[in-house]
């Protein structure tokens, strides 16, 4: 069993031996039901990533008239403004990476779920590949706020944000939530029984 | 002192790390996992870089400004989460102000009171709840991610206006450097060691854990 501060020690008997003599949290084997937590927080982010590419994120309104962009239409419109460096940043960190993060850990469950005990070491690589993109997701979200900040010259131009930038948000938030709440020990679990059959 | 051992996090393995060369990692023998890595002088930089970035701390200098039709307007960050809650995006404006203003700031604070408290031995308890937040406030404190968002924006308002890049820039340049070598450089296995125990009997404290594979050999 093992606690917060990662100290290590053989379960007690008694639920009031089972605190870390340290830090003085409850040592647990696992993260609390980390295959049921998961799975709800992908399921959510996949709901909310509908909306957040359907609905417009932000508004501009020029001296040619107010339009209305998804997170798409922000990459074509960068694209065709010239840089196309910064479109394929953005539409890594947009599209491509909350995509990955919720495909992997969806692939991570399913794997673990039928007992796969094939490619665990590469399993645990793609769950860190996932935990380390997880951040770049909120890209799109500070790019807007800077926007709209700054864009406040009214009657001339001004930019508005609009909902599609908070179920974007919400997608951002719920697969970081998803990639902590699942527990890559899991992944070595059928390794492990099989080691034990073996033996 | 005996040894114990350690859990990896990742995949639970049990195994000792053994006493590492200067500058040695220890990665797990199963996953491949860093347990542990080996930082002379680590803390010690680690406060001065923690008390440069608090200086640095750039939230108050104006980022970028805009100027068109002799028209100027420039802003903060806090200015940018301000003006999403003003247009009625609270939620957004929030989680824009906790990634890029709040954890990183209680991320430094937590770091400089670590290591200024960290010369009494034993530490006080508190000092182990101060490393869950630390750890906590590292995973949202987003500073890089949100100078990309400014680099982007910049871009895309420069199609509109002249767009004049403000002293804030730089100083938030300095900050990500700042922070980041803030979060490599902390060693906080070596403050863990140093925080004194809550209950100390005899039974709880490390005894030898049967059934353990020490080293991964296989029988």
């Amino acid at each position: 069993m093992q606690a917060l501060c990662a100290f290590v020690k053989t379960p007690g008997h008694t639920r009031a031996t089972n605190y870390c003599p340290r830090c003085g949290n409850e040592l647990a084997f696992r993260r609390h039901e980390a295959m049921e937590r998961t799975w709800a927080l992908i399921i959510a982010a996949a709901i909310c990533y509908v909306p957040a590419n359907l609905l417009p994120v932000m508004t501009s309104i020029t001296a040619m008239g107010a339009q209305a962009d998804t997170i798409i239409g922000g990459v074509i419109l960068l694209y065709r403004t010239g840089s196309w460096h910064l479109a394929l940043i953005v539409l890594i960190a947009s599209v491509i990476i909350p995509l990955t993060k919720l495909f992997a850990l969806a692939y991570l469950l399913i794997t673990v779920q039928r007992c796969s005990a094939k490619s665990n070491r590469e399993r645990a690589q793609l769950y860190r590949l996932v935990e380390f993109i997880g951040r770049w997701s909120m890209l799109d979200v500070f790019v807007i706020a800077f926007v709209v900040a700054l864009v406040q010259l009214k009657p001339l131009m001004a930019a508005q944000p609009r909902y599609g930038i908070l179920f974007f948000a919400a997608v951002v938030i719920l697969t970081i939530f998803a990639s902590q709440s699942f527990d890559p020990r899991l992944i070595w679990d059928s390794a492990n029984k099989m080691e034990e059959r073996n033996e | 002192m005996p040894e114990t051992p350690v859990a990896c996090p990742d995949c639970d393995l049990l195994q000792h790390v053994p006493l590492l060369p200067p500058r040695g990692k220890a990665l797990c023998r199963r996953c491949g996992k860093v347990l542990a890595t080996d930082k002379p002088g680590a803390n010690e930089r680690t406060l001065a870089l923690a008390v440069g970035a608090a200086i640095v701390f750039a939230n108050a200098l104006p980022l970028m400004g805009l100027s068109a039709a002799r028209r100027e307007v420039d802003t903060t960050i806090i200015g940018g989460a301000w003006m999403m809650w003003q247009e009625g995006q609270q939620l957004t404006a929030a989680l824009v102000a906790l990634c890029a203003v709040v954890a990183p700031a209680v991320y430094i604070g937590i770091i400089v009171v670590l290591l200024a408290v960290r010369i009494y031995s034993p530490a006080p308890l508190w000092v182990g709840e101060l490393l869950h937040w630390g750890e906590l406030a590292r995973e949202w404190a987003m500073t890089e991610v949100m100078m990309l968002g400014v680099l982007v924006a910049l871009v895309k308002i420069a199609d509109l206006a002249t767009v004049v890049i403000g002293v804030g820039i730089f100083a938030t340049g300095v900050l990500i450097a700042l922070i980041t070598m803030v979060a490599v450089n902390f060693d906080s296995g070596k403050i863990w060691t140093q925080v004194q125990w809550t209950t100390v009997d005899a039974q709880s404290l490390p005894n030898p854990t049967p059934a353990i594979d020490y080293q991964g050999v296989k029988k």
